[in-house]
């Protein structure tokens, strides 16, 4: 073995367990992000729908994370907090602002979603006999969630493709990765050609299970 | 809360951040135009049937899934280091134009698809029927139905373009965000300096979305509601 040191060296088989280790990454902050904006989204979408005071309030605060951009969002937060004292690793404050512009971007689709639904056909379920729990369960979640269903594809794919920006703060995601090793291998083309297949590997299966679900909604 | 709050230094760089807001919306409204054009084209070349026009239509196809199903920031990557491997080298500016124009062409693509199928073919036929050349129908019947489908979605596309340019500041393009990056690390008053960035971009998103209304306002009186 000679001592010399070799900077740049070429992409090596390993190279590509480290972005697919890093894809892993992507998917676990998207996946995670997701869940918990999405499970406050319909919450805040159905108080949007149905309580009607909280929409002064709401509708502007909500369209703040729409209106500036993610990444300075990303910023703000990741610099914001240790100035209340606390530690967040970038993964956390990740997925804390991707989960509230999750949540941002669901409320809006989850009040149309309940809106879709007619008055008359919830007084109809109501007049059946069925509780308000019952009605939004069996009638205008079933009916008012094939109405929205594409458009909360969009906003997981969309999600899943804004959490490239973590990597702003320092988590090494998917886009990342392939810096560090464009850096290191110099081939820039190549590395970015294996991020985004596999940017197309993450989104694809959602894709095309989301068309099957429609298709199948739509007999 | 044992941090101090210094908005003084941001208060004194506050022309340069309205300045920059400036190139930002520069660099949207020309990636917008760019996008405009190429997603037509796009748009048109989707549709060919021709077995001739086989290339343009794959290369249409190939454009669309590309520029949406890989991140904005990806693809900024991809004109800033990826052509740089084929020894294109472009300015900040030249990649985040690139990016963006790429981008908005992608989405507008299917934008402009939407729209035209909106418009039914019966509207053309009935036009040519009144004596109208091909052109006159094009421009007075079908454009103007077309551009009130579009309008909400160009609108849409118009503010991302906004917030996407905020890219900018990873490439190294001093528009708002880059401008702030620059600012805040002269001071590492991050905090205050991207909160104020935040607020201009508000204001110029809002400032945007209203103008856009009062043109479709203009635009569009007389006809009835979508």
């Amino acid at each position: 073995m000679s001592n010399t040191v070799t900077y740049f060296t070429g992409f090596r088989g390993a190279d590509l367990l480290f972005l697919a280790e890093a894809a892993w990454g992507t998917l676990k902050l998207s996946a995670l992000s997701i869940a918990v904006g999405t499970a406050l989204g319909v919450g805040l979408g159905w108080m949007l729908a149905e309580l009607r005071a909280t929409r002064p309030i709401l509708v502007p605060l909500l369209d703040v994370f729409r209106s500036v951009p993610l990444i300075i969002q990303l910023v703000l937060f990741f610099n914001f907090v240790p100035m209340i004292g606390l530690g967040l690793s970038p993964f956390a404050a990740g997925c804390v602002v991707l989960s509230a512009y999750a949540a941002a971007l669901v409320a809006q689709v989850a009040r149309a979603g309940i809106e879709s639904v007619g008055r008359p056909l919830r007084r109809a379920a109501r007049s059946l006999g069925m509780s308000y729990g019952q009605a939004m369960r069996h009638v205008v979640l079933p009916m008012g969630l094939r109405t929205v269903f594409p458009a909360w594809v969009g906003i997981v794919l969309g999600v899943m493709k804004d959490s490239s920006l973590v990597s702003v703060l320092g988590y090494v995601e998917l886009l990342r990765a392939s810096q560090i090793l464009i850096t290191r291998t110099q081939e820039a083309l190549f590395v970015l050609g294996v991020a985004g297949a596999f940017y197309f590997l993450l989104s694809w299966p959602v894709s095309w299970w989301a068309a099957r679900h429609e298709k199948r909604w739509q007999q | 809360m044992n941090s101090n709050f210094h908005w003084r230094p941001v208060l004194r760089a506050l022309p340069d951040l309205i300045q920059a807001a400036f190139v930002t919306l520069e660099v949207a409204a020309l990636s917008m135009l760019i996008g405009v054009v190429l997603g037509l084209a796009l748009a048109m070349a989707r549709d060919f049937t021709a077995p001739a026009a086989a290339p343009a239509r794959w290369l249409a196809v190939a454009w669309v899934a590309l520029a949406r199903n890989t991140p904005a920031l990806f693809q900024l990557y991809f004109f800033g280091f990826g052509l740089g491997a084929w020894g294109i080298n472009m300015s900040p500016l030249a990649i985040v134009l690139a990016g963006l124009s790429f981008n908005n062409a992608g989405y507008l693509a299917e934008t402009f698809r939407g729209g035209f199928r909106a418009v039914p073919a019966a509207q053309m036929r009935a036009a040519l029927s009144l004596g109208m050349t091909r052109m006159q129908a094009m421009t007075r019947i079908v454009v103007p139905q077309v551009l009130r489908a579009v309008w909400h979605p160009l609108t849409n596309q118009m503010v991302w373009a906004v917030l996407m340019s905020s890219l900018g500041m990873l490439v190294g393009l001093h528009e708002l965000a880059g401008e702030t990056q620059a600012q805040a690390s002269r001071t590492f008053r991050i905090f205050e300096y991207f909160a104020v960035a935040a607020v201009i971009y508000y204001v110029v998103v809002k400032l945007l979305v209203l103008g856009a209304r009062l043109m479709a306002w203009r635009l569009f009186r007389g006809w009835s509601p979508a």
